[in-house]
């Protein structure tokens, strides 16, 4: 095996995980957009997704697709739910008070799921949907059919996001509200419900991100949704926290990153490095590579 | 019937009482100024008309139907469905928006369909998609501001963005539309200007407007009544002559006899 053929294999594996980690990161973008809260329980938004896609393949025996539809319309539920009880009576409040209570949700939901008997703490192995097969894309370097899968499911919801925001009215709703709430609701534009569909939009894009990250690593578990959860904010800021073309980038260059430093035999490091550009770009430049220059409002 | 009549409209925030027993109406087709010195309450009056406060006390009628009183407040986007509009004293345009689409943000809260029918193109999606995008250029031909609608509105010049603003608060359809310093910053030719263009809007769309104005050539030019408000009340009103010999009103602006 060449090294070229090396790099481009793990640059395969990079942007099959990243785009995982980009699908998480577009929810916590949209939402610090709009409301400018960092959704700390956005992580566990996606484990919640994964264990209802769980659920829906092992009990109901339903195919794949509708795993995926139906864990998407429950956390988008889940999503608008969180908001109206938790964020909405904050929105007035310092924001670190909103801040809190997402740390404090996020405690809750992984917390919730130990407690309740038919998940509990232990590991679940999620069911094969799809037959692994190897392709060939060019010598020694091969593309699974579980990495076609994320990546093709990724695409389609990412272009699905990108036209409902800049071709809808609610798109442009959420365009209006994220750059002034109060001209927003003055032109018509109901700002409760504008924030409620983030919201439901974002919360259905982790569950799509979670359920296939299970698909991927074939196990779920309660705490599942710290990790990538974190490792999507840090794309969500990479790419510019609030921009959506960010998160996307933000989300493949973490990937490539990872699966580069484990491909050069540091594994052990994945994390750390993780976490390292997330300390960088604070230094270096804390708007990210898509981030515009935010000046104080007079 | 007027188009806008408030009751005893009173808001206080904490221990600062910032409008006061406010009685003010508007025929309908009216241009009517509402003046006073710095921190009288005139832009927390035009808060209060657009529920973006709740007031303490009183009640808004707006065309026969009561906007807010001391059992409920309507929200801001629902009275801007009702037919209230309004600019601002510092320019609020969706800066990193195009031209046209802060314009067609507006239009488009009018139009009813679902996100369903929007996704899968149906053909009466397009038919509205078209008509808005018609409907927006036409207004934006108005002003003068069609040449540039696809820059974002940040990059216009000043005086243009004050135009925006009002072809994006006319986009709403509104039957009374609230100006809040339009001339602010402008020289005595834009502000010339902009007096033709609220005169030729007010026909144009059959408007009754109320406006909020430190520059005095243009209040008096334009106005048919003035309400002059100080500290939260109305101390005057009446036609643009009885208002500038009004001597209450000259107090309010320099300061009364026993001051040195």
């Amino acid at each position: 095996m060449t090294l070229g053929q090396q790099i481009l294999q793990q640059l395969i594996n990079g942007i099959s995980l990243g785009s995982v980690y980009a699908l998480i990161a577009l929810g916590y973008t949209m939402v610090y957009g709009i409301i400018r809260l960092i959704n700390f329980a956005h992580g566990e938004v996606f484990m919640i997704g994964a264990f209802v896609g769980y659920f829906i393949i092992t009990l109901f025996k339903l195919p794949f697709i509708l795993a995926l539809i139906f864990a998407m319309i429950f956390c988008a539920l889940l999503g608008i739910f969180m908001e109206r009880l938790a964020y909405k009576p904050l929105r007035d409040a310092p924001r670190i008070a909103a801040l809190m209570t997402a740390v404090g949700l996020s405690i809750f939901f992984q917390n919730l799921m130990v407690y309740l008997k038919w998940i509990g703490a232990s590991p679940k192995a999620f069911p094969r949907v799809i037959e692994i097969t190897r392709f060939e894309v060019i010598e020694n370097v091969y593309l699974t059919s579980d990495k076609i899968l994320t990546l093709g499911v990724a695409l389609v919801l990412m272009l699905a996001l990108q036209y409902v925001v800049h071709k809808t009215k609610m798109g442009k709703a959420m365009r209006a509200v994220s750059q002034d709430k109060d001209a927003a609701q003055l032109m018509g534009i109901n700002v409760d419900s504008t924030i409620s569909f983030t919201f439901a939009l974002g919360s259905a894009l982790a569950a799509a991100g979670g359920i296939l990250y299970a698909v991927s690593y074939g196990k779920i578990i309660y705490n599942m949704g710290t990790m990538p959860g974190l490792k999507a904010f840090v794309s969500a800021v990479l790419g510019g926290i609030g921009s959506i073309p960010g998160a996307v980038a933000g989300g493949m260059l973490l990937g490539i990153t990872e699966n580069a430093v484990s491909a050069a035999g540091m594994s052990m490091l994945r994390d750390a490095v993780a976490f390292a550009i997330l300390i960088l770009i604070l230094l270096i430049k804390p708007t990210g590579i898509f981030g515009k220059n935010t000046r104080e409002k007079v | 019937m007027p188009v806008l009549e408030t009751t005893d409209l009173t808001i206080r925030f904490g221990g600062l009482t910032a409008v006061l027993d406010l009685n003010i109406y508007l025929e309908a087709g009216e241009l009517v100024g509402l003046i006073g010195p710095n921190g009288a309450g005139k832009t927390t009056v035009f808060n209060m008309l657009t529920g973006v406060y709740k007031p303490s006390a009183g009640t808004i009628n707006f065309c026969g139907e009561t906007l807010c009183s001391a059992q409920h407040a309507m929200l801001p986007s629902l009275i801007s469905m009702k037919g209230i509009a309004r600019t601002f004293q510092n320019i609020r345009l969706f800066k990193e928006l195009s031209v046209l689409d802060n314009v067609k943000i507006a239009f488009h809260q009018h139009v009813k369909y679902s996100l369903a029918t929007s996704f899968f193109h149906t053909g009466r999606y397009a038919a509205e998609e078209k008509e808005i995008e018609k409907k927006a250029i036409e207004l934006l031909q108005l002003f003068d501001l069609d040449n540039k609608q696809n820059e974002q509105a940040k990059n216009l010049p000043y005086g243009e963005q004050r135009r925006l603003e009002i072809a994006r608060a006319l986009a709403t359809n509104p039957k009374l539309l609230l100006l809040d310093e339009p001339a602010a910053s402008m020289n005595p030719q834009e502000t010339q200007n902009l007096m033709e263009l609220i005169r030729f809007i007010r026909e144009k769309f059959d408007l009754t407007i109320l406006l909020i104005e430190h520059d005095m050539s243009l209040v008096m030019g334009v106005c048919e009544r003035i309400y002059v408000l100080d500290y939260g009340k109305v101390i005057a009103q009446g036609t643009p002559a009885e208002i500038r010999a009004n001597p209450k009103v000259i107090e309010a602006y320099l300061g009364g006899e026993n001051i040195a």
